[in-house]
C-alpha cells in the first residue's frame, strides 16, 4: 500500500481571511491526502511544531498579509532547525511576481495565486510530495 | 530487523520527531513497526487513558484544550490523539482539531497528533489503540482520545480508554434519544458544554432522569456524574477533571482497572489472531482458488459455511 500523503494547511500572519486556505485543504482532501488545518494566525514556530507532530510530507501557507518574505523563511528555517529540510512548502495568496524569484532561491516549491485552479495545485502537490 | 534507525531508542529518550515518525509507522502498519511496538510493550501501561466523544460540533476539541491546559497546570504530561473521518470515496480526510488546541503549542508536555479514520466506522482508527501505546511508552501520564464524533456507533472507545467523557451541548433535544441509545451507556463522565446557551440545565436534567434510571437497582456502580462546562472559557473544566480522577480511583480501588485490561488485551489478541489467521489461510490456499470459492458461493453452490470448513479443512 502507497503511504498517505499528509499535508499541514496553515494560516500565519495577522489578517482574518482563511476562506483560500480552507479551499485548498479541501481540494487536497478531495484528491485523497490527509490534510491537517490549523486555522488563523499561526506563528511560524507552531507551524513548525504542528508539521514535526503530524509528520507532514508538505506544509502549505497562505499568507495575503503581504508579510510573506518575512514568515516565509522563518518557516523555512524552522523546517530545517528541526530536522525537517525533506518537507515541502507551497504558497497560495498575494505573491507579487518580483517576489517570486527570491522565495523560490529559498526553497519554496510552489506559488499559487487567488485564481489557480485547485486541482492543478492538488496534481502539483501530489507530483511534488511523491518525487524521490 | 528491529529498530529502525533507532527510532525506538531516540522516541524512548524523549525525541519528538522520532516519535512522530514512529506514530507514521504504527499508522501505516509494516513490520518496521510491529517490531517497534514490541519493544516498546515493556514501556506502556502507566497512561490513563482518557476518551471525548459526543455529537458533531458538541466541543470536544475545545474540551480537549481545557483539559489538557489543567493537566499542565498540574504539571501532568499530556498526549493527545484526535480522530477525524476519512472520505470513504478518495481516502483523503480534513483534520482539524488542531484549530482549536492552538493554546498548547509550544509547551515540550504536550504532544497533539491528529488521525484519519481510515475506514473504520466505530470512531478511531485501527490504529488508535497503538499509537496511545507509542504516546503511553514514550511517558505521557494523560492521552486524551478524541473520536470521530459520528454519533451513536462509537463504541470503540469505551473498549479502548479507561474512562470515557461524553460530551453534550444544549439545544440538540433528538441527541437526549441518541444518548440514550448508545452513548450514555459507555459515559463515565457525561458533559453538558455551551453552558452559556440556554437551555444547558434542561438537557443536565434530561440526561440526570436516564442515569436514574439506569442506576437505580445497581448500588456500589459507578455513577456518571453530569457536568456542566463553557469549555470556550474554560468554565467547569476542573471539575470534569476532577471527575475523571474520581473515576479513576475507583477503578483501581474495585479491580476494575486491572479486569478492564485483561478484557482489552484479549479483545485485541483476538482481533491480531483473527487478522493473523485470515492472511495465512488465504496464503495458504491461494487467491485464484479463494475466488474460485467465491463464484461457487455465489452461484448458490455452496453455502460460505461449507466452503469455509473446506478451506480450512485443507
Ligand atoms: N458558546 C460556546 N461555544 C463553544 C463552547 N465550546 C466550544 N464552542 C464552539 O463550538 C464549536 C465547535 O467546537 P469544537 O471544539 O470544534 O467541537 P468538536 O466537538 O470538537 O467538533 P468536531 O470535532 O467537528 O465534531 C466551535 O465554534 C467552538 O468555539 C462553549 O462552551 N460555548
Ligand atoms: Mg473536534
Amino acid at each position: 500500500m502507497s503511504k498517505r500523503l499528509r499535508i499541514l494547511i496553515a494560516k500565519p500572519g495577522l489578517d482574518g481571511h482563511d476562506r483560500g486556505a480552507k479551499v485548498i485543504a479541501r481540494a487536497l482532501r478531495d484528491a485523497g491526502m490527509e490534510v491537517i488545518y490549523t486555522g488563523l494566525r499561526q506563528t511560524p514556530e507552531m507551524i513548525v511544531e504542528s508539521a514535526l507532530q503530524e509528520d507532514v510530507d508538505g506544509v502549505g501557507l497562505s499568507i495575503l498579509s503581504g508579510a510573506h518574505m518575512t514568515l516565509v523563511p522563518r518557516v523555512l528555517n524552522g523546517l530545517r532547525e528541526a530536522g525537517l529540510e525533506h518537507v515541502k512548502v507551497f504558497l497560495g495568496g498575494i505573491i507579487p511576481d518580483e517576489d517570486v524569484p527570491r522565495l523560490k532561491e529559498l526553497g519554496v516549491v510552489g506559488i499559487f495565486g487567488p485564481g489557480a485552479n485547485t486541482h492543478e495545485i492538488a496534481e502539483f502537490v501530489r507530483q511534488q510530495l511523491t518525487e524521490d | 530487523m528491529g529498530d529502525d534507525n533507532g527510532l525506538v531508542t531516540q522516541a524512548l529518550a524523549g525525541k519528538r520527531y522520532a516519535l512522530a515518525r514512529l506514530i507514521s509507522q504504527v499508522e501505516d502498519d509494516g513490520e518496521t513497526a510491529r517490531a517497534a511496538l514490541a519493544a516498546l510493550y515493556p514501556h506502556t501501561g502507566r497512561a490513563h487513558v482518557v476518551g471525548i466523544t459526543g455529537s458533531p460540533g458538541s466541543g470536544k476539541s475545545t474540551l480537549v484544550n481545557e483539559l489538557a491546559k489543567v493537566l499542565r497546570g498540574q504539571g501532568v504530561t499530556v498526549g493527545v490523539v484526535a480522530v477525524d473521518p476519512s472520505s470513504p470515496f478518495t481516502g483523503g480526510a480534513l483534520l482539524g482539531d488542531r484549530v482549536r488546541m492552538r493554546d498548547l503549542s509550544g509547551d515540550p508536555g504536550v504532544f497533539i497528533r491528529s488521525m484519519a479514520s481510515r475506514g473504520s466506522l466505530g470512531g478511531l482508527a485501527r490504529a488508535t489503540g497503538d499509537v496511545i501505546k507509542v504516546l503511553d511508552a514514550v511517558g505521557f501520564q494523560v492521552i486524551l482520545v478524541e473520536t470521530v464524533g459520528a454519533g451513536q456507533s462509537e463504541v470503540e472507545i469505551a473498549r479502548t480508554a479507561h474512562t470515557t467523557i461524553v460530551v453534550e451541548a444544549p439545544g440538540m433535544g433528538d441527541e437526549v434519544q441518541a444518548l440514550k441509545a448508545g452513548l450514555l451507556e459507555i459515559a463515565d463522565v457525561l458533559v453538558v458544554n455551551k453552558a452559556d446557551r440556554p437551555g444547558a440545565a434542561n438537557t443536565a436534567r434530561a440526561l440526570e432522569l436516564v442515569i436514574n434510571q439506569n442506576a437505580a437497582h445497581d448500588e456500589g456502580r459507578w455513577r456518571p456524574p453530569i457536568l456542566q462546562t463553557v469549555a470556550l472559557n474554560g468554565q467547569g473544566v476542573p471539575e470534569v477533571w476532577e471527575a475523571v480522577v474520581a473515576h479513576r480511583q475507583y477503578l483501581r480501588e474495585s479491580g476494575l482497572w486491572e479486569s478492564q485490561e485483561r478484557a482489552r488485551v484479549e479483545t485485541e489478541l483476538f482481533n491480531v489472531l483473527r487478522e493473523e489467521l485470515l492472511n495465512r489461510t488465504l496464503a495458504r490456499v491461494g487467491r485464484e482458488r479463494v475466488q474460485e470459492w467465491v463464484t461457487r458461493i455465489a452461484d448458490r453452490q455452496v453455502d460460505v459455511y461449507t466452503a469455509a470448513a473446506s478451506i480450512i479443512g485443507g
